[in-house]
């Protein structure tokens, strides 16, 4: 498979969950897991494009598939606008779901690149957030829908 | 001395560059990036084992044995332990009350809820521990079961711990002032029944422990989200047998949320320490949602009876509470905490003298519960606030004159409320008048009339709240009879203590080291705007340490984050540092300049004269010297350029004889305003209107202040309408998966004014008091008021969350039937 860019190739048990596979067989611990059942989507990647639950998936799934992941969002030494703007608009706290919101709010962005309020809170909503009250997240999926849509 | 050192710098505070400022946070970077350390992402050490533990799917039932062997047959185990080697191991955890109740990290004898640990499997792997878990047969012999704390009480109950021989794990009956008089002068009595759900507010990040048994030193290592209070640490020690100083508790940087969840992570802590100890691996357990959801921790559920007397004119002469918290099968410190965390603020913002609190402690087939977001305020406050509404209700009166009528006015702070509570500063007035003003009361009252009109059903509910922050150690011995309080044997608690360390290195940089153990809220970012003011310098300069080592960080037993206390307590012992600093620095300068030290002072990152010109010291240039050439240090100064400084609040005492405390340090205050619309034909609640106004003295960080208000408000709105950790009348738990047991969404939530007024605190250095728990305390009672009178005309009153579309529809329906009866028989 291919993450963030990168060729990766590994042996594991069919059962294995793509996300086990993810954080501990290629080490990047970015993506979190928060429930193990394909609710609270903190464990959202990117596969093949389009936003996706690792924890309901298993490893072999991924066979050469393209996945992105939180880490992969930084170019160049540069935080992603997207990362940029949650940081301005304080669009996280402790800092746990917000990798699965930002794969899940660029999924968002990618399909509706000017969403109103309401399209942005039906958007995030298939990620729990518990500290931020989602007005922050609201606030920066919403400053950085322009920067994203111009293509900076 | 002490106090005058105390009193707030308002100069600095008022010339402050960042104090106040909206200084984006330290932490972002690395948790945007997908570079944060949390429990599950550390290891610390190499081919630790994986456990997975086994628990009962039993409610309530006698163990007769437990058979492992098809468990450690399977590959790849290591090994189990049982509640056998637990009791043959460790020693029950202390309780915070007299009743013998033993509770250890598993179940011994029998089980008393689901979901309670009895085994643990240690396995090369979580997949092999977890197929190992499924293989381990348990001889249950079930015994009748009860979960609701008033049936619990009554003859006849199933008994849960034979040797307290009945369900009651404490009472408690507290009387301040003359309630009996109070009720005898009173116009008019209102008595009312209410309930509290049993929540949590399920950070997205589960427990998680790691534990290392180093057999030749005899230390065991524990790495753990743990959140505080530091307390656990030594009753931990205990229950393993070890000295305090030989087990380490590590916290990582990052910790995925707690909100008073994770202080209840302790009994793990000791159940996968003893796991590494007895099978001599390093064991990590990392809890999955379906184990939080049903063995974590919660607050209580609550029945309680209230009444309240009264004048005519709306004037509160005194009230009577009647609680039965129910905590589960067992109790776990630090409960009772859920009766008595508020015992100071018990009244509340309102000037009544005369109250009778009757608080029972009861246990049923239920998981445990501990301190949550705005532990037991929640609870106290919907039920004042909604006998505040009553009350108006039954005068005629206009809710806002009732509480006007009662507040505690701005000229008689400092308050010492009946209960032993010192307000230490606040207008209730000017901020809830700011509240009315920001949600335009009159306009929001004009419509509501026109919706009235039109046969919709609009309401608008208040709330007013004293905030506490920095929990009193000592709070907890309320618990206690004042008789037992007063044996000689008995020693008094109090305190509420933080610690920061402050270091220059030799070229001048500034690291400041913390032992708090934040969950999200920013002390990395919130303490170098403070450094940053203090020292003339800019937070970018200032590198900020905050891991938790109980072998590296000066700490004691209150350290930790938890009742709202950095933005008060930490914050205190960050400004302290510095100043001790400054002042070593200016005490050096003047040996250097041969100038008395009177003479100077430090401004703009530099030792100068106080008044006219001549020759300055910066920080590098001091420290360079200082560091570079002790022979330069005057007589009799330590070397090195560093300060420790340990803040603790002077007004926390222990309880005294008649019940009094002041169970918290600084006192914030609340006022809010919604107004909702409900759907008579779906029970749906629309906020159309959601003002909070806070007073928590000096803000450091208005971005983070509001970020917790937002997350606070939505922890409350989870508990009044979404979230209930559910049984059925069996004892079987019904809400083990996000898929039931409901958290907000971003669809649920609402848009939320904010405004804030600053009454500084004069007990710490920069006048801030906490914030954290904020609105979660408020919302239950302000959307049940709300709510409560959008149906005034159906009469209904809401006494029960949460509100669930099916509880709500169904009163609803009851109340149109016998209306349409009532209109029929006319």
């Amino acid at each position: 498979m291919k993450v963030n860019g990168v060729a990766h190739e590994g042996r594991c048990e069919p059962r294995k969950l793509l996300v086990d596979f993810i954080r501990e067989d290629l080490g990047l611990t970015g993506t979190h897991v928060g429930c193990e059942h394909g609710i609270c989507g903190a464990c959202t990647i990117m596969f093949n494009g389009e936003a996706a639950r690792s924890c309901i998936m298993l490893a072999v799934q991924a066979d050469g598939a393209e996945l992105a992941t939180v880490e992969g969002l930084m170019k160049d030494g540069k935080l992603h606008p997207l990362q940029e703007m949650f940081r301005e608009h304080h669009g996280l706290q402790c800092g746990f779901c917000t990798p699965g919101m930002l794969m899940t709010a660029l999924d968002l962005l990618r399909t509706n690149p000017a969403p109103t309020d309401r399209e942005i809170r039906e958007g995030i909503s298939a990620v729990l957030c518990r500290c931020t009250g989602y007005q922050g997240i609201v606030n920066a999926v919403r400053a950085a829908a322009p920067i994203l849509a111009s293509g900076r | 001395e002490r106090e005058r050192a105390l009193r707030p710098d308002r100069s600095l505070v008022a010339q402050a560059s960042w104090i106040g400022k909206s200084v984006k946070r330290v932490e972002d970077g690395r948790l945007l990036t997908g570079r944060g350390t949390y429990i599950d992402d550390h290891p610390p050490v190499a081919n630790a084992c994986h456990a997975a533990i086994v628990r009962s799917p039993l409610p309530h039932a006698a163990i007769r044995g437990y058979d492992l062997r098809a468990a450690l047959a399977l590959d790849g185990v290591v090994g189990a332990i049982t509640g056998e080697d637990v009791a043959r191991y460790t020693k029950p955890f202390s309780v915070g009350v007299t009743a013998p109740i033993h509770y250890y990290c598993t179940a011994t004898d029998r089980v008393r809820f689901v979901g309670e640990p009895v085994a643990v499997i240690v396995a090369k792997n979580r997949y092999v521990a977890e197929d190992a878990a499924e293989l381990v047969q348990v001889d249950y012999e079930p015994l009748p079961v009860v979960l609701d704390p008033e049936r619990a009480l009554e003859p006849g109950a199933p008994v849960l711990h034979q040797a307290v021989g009945s369900n009651l794990a404490g009472n408690r009956r507290l009387v301040y002032g003359d309630p009996e008089r109070a009720f005898q002068d009173a116009d008019v009595v209102l008595t009312e029944r209410f309930a509290f759900p049993k929540y949590g507010s399920t950070p997205i990040e589960t427990y998680g422990v790691i534990a290392r048994w180093d057999p030749l030193d005899g230390v065991c290592t524990v790495w753990s989200n743990f959140m505080g209070p530091f307390i656990m640490h030594p009753l931990t020690a205990r229950v393993l047998g070890l000295a305090e100083n030989k087990l380490r508790f590590i916290v990582p940087p990052d910790i995925g949320g707690s909100f008073g969840i994770k202080s209840s992570i302790y009994p793990y802590i000791a159940l996968i320490a003893l796991a590494a100890m007895r099978l001599n691996v390093p064991v990590k357990w990392i809890e999955d949602r379906r184990e939080h959801l049903v063995a974590s921790s919660s607050g209580t559920d609550r029945v309680a009876y209230r009444e309240v007397a009264a004048k005519k004119d709306g004037t509160i002469l005194g009230m009577r509470f009647k609680w039965l918290d129910n905590v589960g099968g067992y109790i776990r410190s630090p409960e009772p905490g859920c009766s008595f965390r508020p015992t100071g603020n018990f009244v509340g913002p309102y000037r009544f003298q005369n109250l009778e609190v009757d608080a029972s402690v009861v246990m049923t087939n239920k998981s445990l519960t501990g301190p949550n977001r705005g532990y037991a305020c929640g609870h106290l406050y919907f039920e004042t606030e909604g006998m505040i509404d009553r009350l108006a209700d039954r005068l005629g009166l206009d809710p806002i004159e009732v509480r006007r009528k009662n507040l505690i006015q701005p000229d008689q702070f400092p308050y010492r409320t009946p209960t032993g509570g010192l307000y230490d500063s606040g207008d209730y007035q000017a901020a809830f008048d700011k509240a009315l003003e920001v949600a335009g009361y009159a306009e929001l009252r004009r419509e509501q009339a026109k919706a009235r009109a039109a046969g919709r059903y609009v309401g608008i509910g208040l709330a007013l709240a004293v905030d506490p922050s920095v929990s009193n150690m000592g709070y907890v011995a309320t618990a206690l009879d004042p008789q037992f309080r007063a044996k000689p044997e008995y020693l008094p608690k109090s305190g509420a203590v933080d610690a920061a360390t402050i270091k220059i290195d030799p070229l001048g940089r500034v690291i400041a080291i913390l032992g708090t153990t934040p969950q999200g809220q920013g002390h990395q970012t919130v303490v170098s705007q403070i450094v940053a003011d203090e020292l003339g310098l800019d937070p970018p300069e200032i590198t900020v340490v905050d891991e938790m080592d109980t072998f590296t960080r000066v700490w004691s037993i209150s350290s930790g984050t938890y009742s709202s206390r950095f933005g008060s307590v930490g914050t205190s012992a960050v400004a302290l540092a510095a100043r001790k600093l400054k002042a070593k620095l200016v005490d050096y300068a003047a040996h250097l300049m041969d100038l008395p030290a009177a003479s100077l002072e430090f401004r703009d990152g530099a030792v100068r004269p106080r008044a006219g010109k001549g020759p300055s010291y910066s920080i590098k240039d001091l420290a360079g010297r200082a560091h570079w050439n002790t022979e330069s240090l005057p007589e009799g100064m330590e070397p090195a350029l560093q300060a420790t400084a340990v803040f603790g609040f002077t007004v926390a005492k222990a309880v005294d004889a008649e019940d009094r405390v002041n169970s918290s340090n600084t006192y914030g205050f609340i006022a809010e305003v919604m107004a909702v619309e409900v759907d008579p034909e779906t029970a749906a609640i629309k906020i159309l209107k959601y003002v909070t106004v806070h007073d928590a003295g000096t803000i450091i960080n208005p971005m983070i202040a509001e970020g917790q208000i937002y997350g606070g408000a939505l922890h409350g709105l989870g508990g009044a309408l979404y979230e209930e950790l559910a049984y059925d009348e069996h004892g079987q738990f019904l809400t083990g998966s996000f898929m039931d047991y409901l958290v907000p969404t971003a669809s649920e939530a609402p848009e939320i004014d904010i405004a804030h007024i600053v009454s500084p605190s004069p007990l710490t250095p920069l006048g801030s008091k906490g914030l954290g728990e904020s609105s979660s305390m408020t919302v239950p009672a302000v959307i049940a008021n709300a709510v409560s009178d959008a149906l005034a005309p159906l009469g209904i009153k809401i006494n029960e969350l949460p509100m669930t579309p099916s509880k709500l529809w169904a009163a609803i329906d009851r109340a149109c039937r016998s209306q349409e009866k009532r209109e029929r028989r006319a």
